[in-house]
């Protein structure tokens, strides 16, 4: 394998906004937002910046297409501006362009930046109709619930899992998210909910209903990496460093071929496997302290705690029901709340997970503080089950 | 000797009870309740006259090939384009385009007897010819053609080996009978007073015609055994029947009862009923009344026994949900400005160049088959997907649309938007190999289970309304 991207790049500020229906504001506001306070937390000058990597999913609703937006908004020196889009894991791929820069020599501090403006489409749920002219004339007329809904047929035919039970293990994955959730002020839904609403709630896309799905909302997030050394230099302690950068991007065999039963991930078993590698961790669920994962619907969570080879396959929903995930459990898993309570701006979603990571590490994380985290994983599956995107990285101490 | 090899039908799924259709309507139209017994067939809303011949000529082409057919003739009154030919989406759905020439006929409610002499003819030097009739007529709300009227289709194959119903004779009379019309300003037919068209229509014109065609046939009103004449009056056929010497008892039944009266294609429905339980040396006799009459006089032979099974119209008829919700009938045919929501309004636009390159994918569902390693798959792509094989520029086209294929995963989905809420959508795979996810019709809660069969059948995805009405037709997996 190659050398791997371990240790080389520091996380030297990073921002969040409020995420919610953002009504006061827009793209453009929440990017300033975030970046305001990443560019404070990283104490260094804008025109110290060599490099940004701006990500949306869903431009076409808010800023529009290439790099101008950002460098516009936050009247950037001059420097190169990448805009990318990758689904649900355009923050991420954001986050692995600007460190990919640090670690290469090509910049000392590069601007990660994420946002999405959902709410201003007139209707609810993440906007449809994607696609070229020839899926036009093929594609299942799909939603991102239906696809996901099927997951959660497809886990029960193949681990002879009763309906009850998933329900209630996938219940109580979003009810452990309220839990944390509740305590984050920068989270959309800010309120913990009763196992009995979240089980009764109206059917979405069965057998999915309304609280197996992530809220829908705005928000940007933003990170500035350089190298530890120079983190060093410029005074930082208890510095964050990055472990592992992996991306495995379906290719057709799970749509297309046989082979898979649609009951897992296969582009997350292989990122987390080689992203294991690049950190040096032997045993993820010995070693990773917390995890955030992209948890668009309760199933993803579930099915994706096994494909990070933390869970065993079939055995996930045993998992989660005995609380192995919660705040209090072995592993807590969204301890921010996630994707359940932040909502899911596309393009900040990746850069979200990190600075909750980030935040932990350094013990900054408030009343949701956990004891001593030291590893800490985030994971975002863009696209659908069939057909996806899967990124992991992995943060961590650096020591 | 040019007849009929093969026969098929279609009927939606879905039958409007009549009685819960009255109800609605009493309130306006009360001397409609002599109607309101029995149901009609009534199209899904992604079903229009080119999806049902397509279902129909599949029926007939059970036991044929569809390459080796030369001509098709598609009848109807509701062809869903004016300019584009009908058939000849009918043509690549079933995979034929080569050495073939396809034509509309329309105009008149015996446009199907027409197509149906014209592919006779056609055949006379043995090219086959498939004849396929559809019609889904729309009608005013709380009008009696609302009630009688009912979607469906049927296909003849004709040729000269092996006819199963040997062509006798045909006459035809044309002359401007105006019973009833449909400008091209209007979705719904205006017809004049019942007793005038009876008196002065039917029984001055056909009977005359019969005889001319009797004559021409060398045959007696006698001799013939199944008397088909499609009219929205039921009397009628039998007195026409009478008036020429034709046993009251060889009059076929209408379909009245639980179909409804199928416009164009009615008569080829009728003949496809009567040929399922015909027997050899039975005649036939086929009229159709529309600014004229056609008249087609058939033996059965001996080959009709030898035909393999199909569905048929029984067969259809037997496959069957009773719908008594009317709204739902007004909301299928676009007839009640119903609240969408936003996710309806995504643009419907079909890019015409991409549809052109992937025709036999779209219309045909045409995959591919690795010559390398074996494996089906759709879509037909340069690079194999088999993951231990991905050879490049490997595969052959393969026909999918005939094979049965089975449900891998499922949903149900309430914020997609569909006509028909909830919308059935999922994974399918295909044993020979090859599987994508499909969106379902015809699927009730209750069918719709991981490992269930599925058959493919060919389907409107979208209508582009802002263009004008442009179909999107690709394929859709609905439960055996």
């Amino acid at each position: 394998m190659a050398r791997g991207i371990k240790d080389k790049v520091a996380i030297l500020g990073m921002g969040c906004s409020k995420f919610g229906e953002r009504w006061d504001s827009g793209a453009e506001e929440l990017m300033l937002e975030a970046y305001k306070e990443c560019l404070k937390d990283a104490g260094i000058d804008q025109n110290q910046l060599q490099a940004a990597w701006f990500s949306t999913a869903i431009d076409e609703v808010h800023v529009g297409k290439s790099g101008i937006p950002l460098s516009t908004t936050l009247r950037l020196p001059n420097i190169p501006v990448t805009h990318v889009e990758n689904m649900c894991a355009s923050g991420t791929e954001a986050f692995r362009g600007a460190c990919y820069a640090v670690a290469s020599g090509a910049a000392d501090f590069a601007l990660a930046l994420g946002v999405e403006k959902l709410k201003d489409t007139g209707y609810g749920g993440l906007p449809g109709g994607r696609g070229g002219p020839l899926q036009a004339l093929w594609n299942a007329s799909g939603t991102a619930p239906g696809n996901f809904a099927q997951l959660a047929t497809a886990y029960m035919t193949a681990h002879g899992v009763s309906g009850e039970d998933l329900k209630k293990a996938i219940g109580h994955v979003s009810w452990k998210s309220h839990q944390n959730g509740a305590k984050n002020p920068k989270a959309h839904l800010q309120k913990a909910v009763e196992m009995d609403t979240i089980l009764n709630a109206p059917m979405i896309a069965s057998p999915l209903g309304l609280f197996d799905c992530c809220g829908v909302s705005d928000g940007a997030a933003a990170a500035i990496v350089t190298t530890p050394e120079i983190a060093k230099a410029l005074g930082k302690h208890d510095i964050v460093s990055v472990k592992a950068l992996q991306l495995s991007v379906s290719n057709g065999s799970e749509s297309g071929h046989n082979s898979w039963d649609g009951s897992y991930f296969h582009t997350t078993r292989i990122a987390s496997k080689k992203a294991y590698e690049e950190a040096g961790i032997k045993n993820p669920r010995d070693e990773v302290s917390m995890f955030e994962v992209h948890d668009c619907f309760s199933v993803t969570e579930l099915v994706t705690m096994e494909d990070l080879h933390i869970s065993e396959p079939g055995k996930g929903w045993r998992d989660v029901l005995d609380g192995f995930y919660d705040a209090d459990g072995k592993i807590p898993c969204q301890i921010d709340g996630g994707l359940k309570c932040f909502g899911h701006p596309i393009g900040a979603s990746g850069l979200r997970m990190l600075y909750e990571m980030y935040l932990q590490i350094q013990g900054k994380a408030g009343p949701r503080q956990l004891k001593d985290p030291r590893i800490g994983m985030t994971h975002n599956l863009g696209g659908a089950p069939r057909e996806n995107i899967s990124s992991v990285a992995i943060v961590g101490r650096y020591e | 000797m040019v007849g009929i090899v093969a026969f098929g039908a279609y009927v939606p799924r879905l039958r409007l009870n009549r009685q819960a259709a009255y109800d609605a309507n009493k309130w306006f139209a009360p001397g409609l309740r002599g109607l309101a017994k029995g149901e009609r067939s009534m199209a899904n809303w992604d079903e229009d006259s080119i999806t049902m011949a397509v279902e129909a000529s599949r029926d007939c082409l059970t036991s044929h090939k569809a390459e080796d057919v030369r001509n098709i003739y598609f009848a109807s009154t509701t062809h869903p384009f004016k300019d584009r030919q009908n058939a000849g989406v009918i043509g690549t759905a079933l995979n034929v385009e080569q050495n073939l020439s396809a034509t509309d006929i329309g105009g008149s409610l015996k446009a199907g007897t027409s197509a149906l002499i014209a592919g006779l003819n056609a055949s006379k030097g043995g090219a086959p010819s498939l004849v396929a009739a559809a019609d889904k007529r729309l009608a005013r709300v709380a009008s009696s053609g609302e009630l009688n009227y009912g979607d469906g289709a049927a296909a003849l194959l004709c040729g000269t080996e092996n006819v199963i119903a040997k062509l006798v004779g045909h006459h035809s009379v044309s002359m401007d009978f105006v019973d009833h019309f449909r400008g091209d300003e209007s979705d719904f037919d205006y017809g004049w007073e019942e007793r005038w068209i009876r008196d002065e229509g039917y029984s001055k014109i056909v009977p005359p015609a019969i005889k001319a065609a009797l004559a021409a046939c060398k045959l007696k009103g006698s001799d013939i055994t199944q008397f088909i004449m499609p009219s929205l009056m039921p009397a009628v056929p039998k007195q026409m029947a009478k008036i020429c010497g034709i046993a009251e008892g060889a009059v076929r039944d209408l379909l009245g009862a639980n179909l409804g009266d199928t416009g164009a294609a009615h008569a080829l429905v009728m003949l496809v009923d009567a040929l399922e339980g015909a027997k050899a040396g039975d005649k036939i006799m086929v009229v159709a009344f529309g600014q004229g009459v056609d008249t087609l006089v058939f033996e059965v032979t001996a080959e009709k026994d030898k035909l393999p099974k199909r569905k048929g119209v029984s067969g259809w008829m037997a496959r069957r949900k009773e719908e008594k919700n009317y709204m739902k009938f007004l909301a299928f045919n676009d007839m009640l400005p119903i609240e969408k929501g936003m996710r309806a309004e995504f643009d419907k636009k079909t890019a015409l160049s991409v549809l052109w390159r992937k025709r036999d994918m779209i219309y045909g569902l045409v995959g591919g088959k690795c010559r390398v390693c074996g494996t089906v798959q759709f879509p037909r792509s340069q690079v194999c997907v088999n993951p231990n094989c991905h050879a490049i520029d490997s595969q052959d086209p393969y026909a999918m649309a005939g094979l049965e294929c089975s449900v891998m995963s499922f949903t149900a989905d309430s914020l997609v938007y569909s006509p028909d809420p909830p919308g059935y959508y999922g994974m399918i795979t295909f044993p020979e190999g090859g599987r994508f996810m499909a969106d379902f019709t015809d699927s009730d809660k209750d069918q719709v289970k991981v490992g269930a069969k599925m058959r493919m059948t060919f389907r409107i995805r979208d209508n582009d309304q802002m263009r004008g009405g442009f179909k999107r037709y690709f394929w859709k997996a609905a439960p055996v």
